[in-house]
């Protein structure tokens, strides 16, 4: 009897790249569910815009770079892509800014560099950092978590603002009272802007403002990082992710703002603030481990991690004009992956003993 | 007796073992084949000179090739009966590849003849190196499927600077559907354990230990009773040697994980010694061998017979009745699959080995070789692979966390794709032993360990021919240069030849004038003189070494060494990859 021949194994494992990927998003979901209580269906809308954008310019990219559409758009790694990044900006975005941040994450961040696995940067991160220099002003309208002032905005409402600019009453340019007392600065923002006028922290979070800055890390936020941190433990249980990135990010960030924060409590940040505020959280487990970009080896991963928490600090406290930093910090380390990985190479069975 | 621990590996997988379905029945003898096809070279290093040739008679045992000079082994007949053709035939092998056999038109009679060896049932008392001696005739390699000549590692290692202080067998057997060595410690574990006894004999090792994997309680057990009777003979003063008694003998279970089995990370398991990257497992104090070869040492001193036959598993969902056979080497797959029930309707793929390390068969028409454990037939609901399912690679690392020799088989991969030879180098590529685990947990379904295979391959042809170009390039320079030799030579001669003519006529025209004054004779022999002693020098200039005298005997000796050493070079090449398994 003949028989077919090849040279594959002939069993495997029954994990697949798109469960891994699956898992990721899963993990997205108790982050995702806590925003939406504090800033409505904005974030909704965010997330299935981002996620028809990406899912369409990648299958567009697919079948111009004459790739399988199919196996290639169920692996979800586009959707988590849209995700990571509807997630990191205002929600109630206006559609073409998530557009514009979409097509430079996958087109230019993943397909220009030929697709899943060849990235060397983050494609969420880079449409992240073109938005945020391109975009200044849009990019920081966070509505107020405090007063759930949004969650109250109905679907119909939403669309609105979404597609058209919002309706008479809630439009930024025709109702800019309104607007302003909606949106707000986060945390992070106002930290920097009364650091900069020379205000103490105390001075900073004291009063009216204190509502803002909650408990520890900022109303809202402080859960919604929570949140995060819970995925991102579902993740290290589930093996999709390891220990070294989140964990070293998390106990290096904690050192260094612990360092100042001893120093001079009034000019530096406690380090619960760190971990809580903005994107710690969101970055250590779902962005600097985007294995694509991330260093590969065990010792790497550790490099690169301590080195982004490294940046974060940096950024946030003497980076002129940006309040957060894991996206540029994110993007620097990238850059230095092939250099960690060839000279992190684990030793070799038997090579300690030589 | 102190415990000893078991240490553990790195990495690993736990694949579905499927173990159950071969060991349902009993270890079966298969039935007699018609004709047998016995490759010449079925083990590492060369094949042996033929004995026979077609039309001859041959009786069981009889040995059909010399015992090779160099590293290599011998093969017999495996049934008395008439040597058909000689030629090239398929072997199994990837990619139909054919292998000198010897084509053996079985009688029936299964007659041995004179062919025993002579037993040696007091090996106590025997000589080292006849046991050596016995072991070496009789054929036997490492039945793990490394297939490397059991007698060059025995020597090696009592021959070894370091004393072997423990020798491991091992019955890890951690390749899923595999059973042979299983089944074979269950019905035959006295007998692996002379055989073992033997070994102490010869090595006289500290202690001696047997790791079976936890997932095979009956061999365990049965070991564990047959190492028991053994000591208690000893205990009762029975077993006349003063060795024995002193070795340390243990049966360890260690956990199933994959590869287990492999000698050195056995080795690592049982002992917690990392065997160093270039060195064999002897120059750490340590030898493993596997249960089957053990076994076969048994069967060559204690009944002289050689080694013709092994115990086969037949096994997988696209065969009716999986079970073991013990086999006459030789035996065509075919034959075997047939005593199992045939296959079933859904078989896909042929595959020698297991699924992990195994090797795609083209045809059932292959001989059973001292390397087959298995012959493993699945249909296609077990094979998940297809090669457009793989997908990019994501560097999520899962192969680096499995990998038990700790590389990076992500990186190893994105070079070997991009055909980044160089760089793979750095990256440690000879040390992958083709466990496989990586190409088993990777997501993205990449066949990783065929692009290594490819990278080895393309390497080793790199290498070899490099190691071409520069015998050419010396060969030329060195045939360049002897032709100036002689080209000066001849000059030379010619010169004195001249010389001598003028020294004639000049002596002729000095007798005519009848003068003769030994002033001139003089000057000539001073200007020969310089005249040698410069070309001395310029010969020494142009070639610094000592070769420039040679006859042309040696000459050609000297090309025959160049030659046969770049041939020992790539054949060293050859033969370590070759044994990726239990080659230590
Ligand atoms: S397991 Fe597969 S996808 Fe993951 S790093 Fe290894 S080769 Fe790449
Ligand atoms: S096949 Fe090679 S690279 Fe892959 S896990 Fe085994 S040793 Fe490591």
């Amino acid at each position: 009897m003949q028989f077919e021949t090849n040279t594959f194994p002939k069993t495997i494992d029954n994990s697949a790249l798109s469960s891994l990927m699956r898992d990721v998003l899963f993990a997205l979901v108790p982050g995702i569910a806590v925003m939406v209580w504090y800033f409505g269906w904005g974030i909704v809308t965010n997330l299935v815009l981002a996620t028809v954008f990406a899912l369409s310019l990648e299958a567009i990219m697919l079948v111009i770079r004459g790739r399988p559409v199919v196996a290639f758009l169920t692996d979800y790694s586009a959707v988590i892509t849209a995700w990571l990044l509807a997630l990191s900006i205002p929600a109630f975005a206006p559609w073409w800014l998530l557009l514009v941040g979409i097509f430079f994450a996958i087109v230019i961040a993943k397909h220009l560099y030929g697709g899943l696995g060849y990235n060397p940067f983050n494609p969420a991160m880079v449409g992240f950092a073109v938005l945020l220099v391109s975009f200044p002003v849009e990019m920081v309208n966070w509505f107020s978590p405090i007063s759930n002032s949004m969650a109250s905005v109905g679907l119909a409402e939403s669309l609105q603002l979404v597609f058209a600019g919002g309706s008479a009453d809630l439009n930024q340019s025709q109702n800019p009272v309104l607007w302003d007392a909606m949106t707000m600065a986060t945390p992070l923002d106002t930290i920097k802007t009364g650091l900069t006028m020379d205000k103490s922290i105390l001075d900073i979070t004291q009063g009216e403002a204190q509502k803002t800055f909650g408990r520890i890390a900022g109303a809202g936020w402080e859960w919604v990082s929570l949140a995060y941190l819970v995925g991102g433990f579902w993740l290290m249980y589930r093996k999709v992710i390891s220990w070294h990135i989140p964990i070293t990010l998390l106990v290096v960030l904690t050192s260094i703002s612990s360092i100042f924060w001893l120093y001079d409590p009034q000019t530096y940040n406690s380090p619960l603030f760190h971990l809580f505020a903005g994107g710690t959280m969101l970055g250590a487990f779902f962005i600097a481990t985007d294995p694509i970009s991330a260093s590969t080896t065990p010792l790497g991963k550790i490099v690169f991690a301590a080195c982004i928490a490294f940046f974060i600090y940096l950024i946030r406290v003497w980076g002129s004009g940006y309040p957060d930093g894991v996206a540029f910090s994110v993007l620097v380390m990238n850059m230095a992956v092939p250099l960690i990985d060839y000279y992190t190479r684990p030793q070799v069975f038997g090579a300690n003993n030589e | 007796m102190p415990d000893i621990p078991i240490y553990s590996i790195k990495g690993g997988v736990h694949p579905e073992f499927h173990k159950k379905e071969s060991t349902a029945l009993p270890i079966a003898t298969s039935s007699l084949p018609e004709r047998l096809v016995v490759p010449m070279r079925q083990h590492v290093g060369v094949a042996g000179l033929l004995m026979v040739k077609e039309g001859d008679y041959v009786y069981k045992g009889q040995p059909l090739t010399e015992q090779p000079k160099g590293l290599g082994s011998r093969v017999h007949a495996p049934t008395s009966g008439t040597v058909g053709a000689i030629d090239r035939f398929p072997v199994p092998h990837v990619s139909g590849y054919t292998c000198p056999s010897i084509i053996i038109e079985a009688d029936g009679k299964d007659d041995w003849g004179e062919q025993h060896l002579t037993p040696i049932e007091d090996y106590q008392t025997t000589d080292n190196e006849l046991l050596l001696q016995r072991i070496n005739e009789a054929g036997i390699v490492g039945l793990g499927g490394a297939v490397f000549p059991s007698a060059v590692k025995i020597s090696s290692s009592s021959r070894s600077e370091y004393h072997c202080n423990t020798l491991i067998i091992n019955g890890a057997e951690c390749e899923p559907y595999i059973t042979c060595d299983d089944m074979l410690m269950r019905e035959k574990a006295d007998e692996i354990v002379a055989g073992m006894q033997i070994i102490i004999k010869m090595l006289k090792p500290e202690k001696c230990l047997i790791g079976i994997e936890d997932n095979k309680p009956e061999a365990i057990e049965s070991m564990k009773k047959a190492v028991a009777a053994i000591q208690e003979t000893a205990r009762n003063g029975n077993f006349h040697n003063e060795t024995n008694d002193t070795t340390v003998i243990k049966v360890i279970a260690v956990p199933t994980i994959y590869p287990s089995g492999d000698a050195k990370q056995l080795t690592k398991l049982l002992t917690g010694v990392e065997i160093p990257k270039q060195k064999r497992s002897y120059d750490m104090g340590s030898l493993c061998h596997n249960i089957a070869t053990i076994h076969s040492v048994f069967t060559a001193v204690i009944k002289g017979e050689p080694l013709i036959s092994r115990i086969v598993t037949v096994t997988g969902a696209g065969i009716q009745q999986p079970q073991n056979f013990h086999t006459l080497i030789g035996t065509s797959f075919k034959h075997l699959i047939d005593q199992a029930g045939g296959y079933t309707d859904k078989v896909e793929r042929l595959i020698m080995g297991g699924p992990m390390m195994g090797y795609s068969m083209k045809t059932d028409e292959v001989p059973v070789v001292k390397a087959t454990n298995c012959i493993l037939a699945l249909p296609k609901e077990d094979l998940p692979y297809s090669p457009d399912m793989a997908m990019p690679c994501i560097r999520c690392g899962k192969c680096m966390d499995v990998c038990p020799v700790d590389l990076l088989p992500q990186q190893l991969y994105w070079h070997a794709k991009a055909k980044e030879f160089d760089k793979i180098k750095g990256y440690n590529l000879d040390d992958c032993i083709e466990c496989g685990c990586c190409s088993y947990v990777c997501p993205s379904k990449i066949p990783l360990v065929s692009y290594y295979r490819f990278a080895k391959s393309e390497i080793r042809e790199e290498n070899k021919k490099k190691k071409q170009i520069e015998v050419a390039r010396q060969r030329f320079e060195f045939r360049e240069f002897r032709k100036a030799r002689e080209k000066e030579e001849r000059d030379a001669k010619r010169a004195q030849h001249k010389a001598a003519l003028q020294k004639k006529k000049a002596a002729a025209k000095k007798a005519g004038a009848g003068t003769d004054k030994g002033a001139d004779d003089k000057q000539d022999a001073i200007k020969a003189a310089l005249a040698r002693a410069k070309k001395k020098k310029a010969e020494q200039k142009t070639a610094p070494r000592n070769t420039e005298n040679l006859t042309p005997a040696q000459q050609a000796q000297v090309d025959e060494i160049d030659a046969r050493q770049s041939q020992n070079a790539t054949q060293n090449t050859d033969n370590k990859n070759s044994d990726p398994k239990e080659a230590s």
